[in-house]
């Protein structure tokens, strides 16, 4: 479904990605793996198109994507819900939703924002409340549900329990995998190595811009590797 | 020095140059709510939409010969045409590509852009001020009715209305459209706005040309009010819009509308009171208090709910 090729990418003079091979299937929860300036995030600001790949292609569908922002890469069905949730603080949470639908027809509106109100009840009860106002969690569902509105075809998570109190990163989890049991594959990268695998099909782990290993889940939890870098066992 | 209470009439006289005030504020507010800069040359946006409209007043009764009302209504949208289609021009041109420049860049663009759009027009149009068509505002200069005390004429009334209206409609507008809550979330977090699949330079650019056509309006009504235009009236009345802006707390479009009420207030009654040589002093020295106590302005949010 998605397929990165030799994609090399970063900020400016400063290369970051230095050829990254990773690949997607329909329907797969995939992890990303990697420690803080790995290169995580700017994978998945690359596929979103806030970033543009400096050398390497991007195929969706088989078809290379090419776009020149990321409005354009979410009209194909790719959404970035990013790290640090970015809430819009001084809009409502209704609002924060309704424009997350921007580019859906607004006769979508009810049926999806039904079907997030299913996932995330609290966000009903607050809907007239600012983004601003909620706490973290809530936030992180606001965020993840903003991004169901697009009616994504692929949803790019990036570090959704970050400070979150353990019993919160559990419910959010559970949701996460909820929503890909509704057939949406998922690109998770995480700091929290153990719940992402629990719920991966398969992981990648990046070293520094480059792949260096990549597994089903079930393999990587019992690496060695993966168990004495990311699991914090020893 | 007198010390009675001001005449309805003057606070009626305060109240319209207020409203021209906000509506031009609100150009200057609505930028900074969205770029975070201001644009110095929202005033020539201004100055250029008097000018249109007056040729263009000139062109359709000359030429098509239409009626007094037609003529005005379908010469205000010349004018909003034309400074619309300029302050896109300038956002394109001067800003666009200094948005991630440091926020001196953009500024000091806005001050060149001012005086070349001000000298453009003083050396291609007219060096002297032109006037207004009698024609078109003299029929309007009857009182029309007296409330409290106030004789209103159609003019006033015309512009007061005509401001409210589009004041109400742009609040309107930005609280429960699609658009205006793409606008205010591209305000909030450029980003986040891109992510949600809202095109960042189109809602800038739409930001631009709502604040010019608001501005064209303001010009015709302030060279109907006057019965003249000029290359440089871009100059003061812009500098006093924009403070209003600040006054009511840049960023804020309700404070704009009260800022520039406010002013409008101010300088009326300190004519009443002073003397009308001495209300730019005035009106500067409020505002000056006014950011000693509250700096952000009076409607304004603490800096840090910007970040």
């Amino acid at each position: 479904m998605l397929r990165l090729t030799n994609i090399h990418a970063g900020y400016g003079y400063s290369e970051v990605l230095k050829g990254i091979d990773l690949e997607l299937n329909a329907g797969e929860i995939v992890t990303l793996l990697g420690a803080n300036g790995a290169g995580k995030t700017t994978t998945l600001l690359t596929i979103a198109g806030v970033l543009q790949p400096q050398q390497g292609k991007i195929l969706w569908d088989g078809q290379p994507l090419l776009t020149s922002g990321p409005d354009e890469v979410l009209a194909h069905g790719i959404c970035l819900c990013p790290e640090g949730r970015h809430i819009f603080p001084r809009l409502t949470v209704l609002e924060n939703l309704l424009v997350g639908s921007y580019r859906q027809p607004s006769a979508h509106n009810a049926a999806i924002l039904d079907r997030v109100y299913s996932y995330f009840p609290l966000l009903a009860e607050r809907k007239k409340q600012l983004g601003g106002t909620l706490s973290g969690g809530e936030q992180q569902m606001l965020a993840i549900g903003r991004s169901l509105m697009s009616e994504p075809k692929l949803l790019l998570l990036d570090e959704p329990s970050l400070g979150l109190a353990p019993q919160i990163v559990e419910r959010i989890f559970g949701i996460i995998q909820a929503i890909n049991h509704e057939g949406i594959p998922i690109l998770l990268v995480e700091q929290n190595a153990h719940e992402a695998l629990a719920i991966a099909n398969r992981g990648y782990v990046l070293v520094t811009g480059k792949i260096v290993l990549s597994d089903t889940a079930r393999n990587l939890l019992a690496s060695d590797e993966v168990r004495r870098a990311y699991l914090g066992e020893s | 020095m007198n010390l009675s209470l001001p005449p309805p009439d003057i606070l009626l006289g305060g109240l319209v140059r207020g409203s021209i005030y906000g509506l031009v504020a609100l150009g200057y507010t609505m930028v900074y709510g969205i770029l975070g800069m201001i644009n110095f040359a929202h005033g020539e946006i201004f100055m250029i939409g008097m000018f249109a409209c007056i040729y263009a007043l000139g062109f359709f009764s000359t030429y098509l010969g239409t009626g007094v009302a037609t003529s005005l209504a379908l010469s205000a949208f010349v004018a909003m045409i034309f400074s619309a289609g300029f302050g896109y021009a300038n956002e394109r041109i001067a800003y666009r590509k200094l948005r991630k420049a440091h926020i001196l860049a953009p500024l000091t663009s806005a001050i060149g852009l001012s005086i070349i759009l001000q000298n453009f027009v003083w050396l291609t149009v007219s060096k002297n001020n032109i006037n207004f068509p009698r024609l078109y505002s003299e029929p309007l200069n009857q009182v029309a009715f007296t409330i409290a005390g106030a004789h209103c004429n159609y003019l006033q009334l015309l512009v007061l209305g005509t401001a409210v209206a589009l004041m109400a409609l742009l609040y309107f507008f930005i609280l429960h459209t699609r658009l205006g809550i793409a606008l205010r979330a591209t305000a909030q977090d450029q980003l986040m706005a891109g992510l949600v699949g809202i095109s960042v330079n189109k809602t800038i650019g739409l930001t631009f040309i709502v604040g010019s056509a608001l501005a064209a309006i303001a010009g015709v009504m302030v060279s109907m009010y006057l019965g003249v235009a000029g290359y440089n009236f871009g100059y003061i009345w812009g500098l006093k819009a924009f403070t209003a802006a600040v006054l009511g707390g840049i960023g804020n479009i309700p404070g704009a509308v009260l800022g520039g009420f406010i002013i409008g207030m101010t300088e009326d009654v300190t004519c009443f009171y002073v003397d009308a040589q001495w209300r730019n002093c005035v009106t500067f020295i409020i505002l000056m208090v006014v950011l000693i106590l509250r700096p952000r302005g009076i409607l304004g949010e603490r800096v840090a709910d910007k970040v």
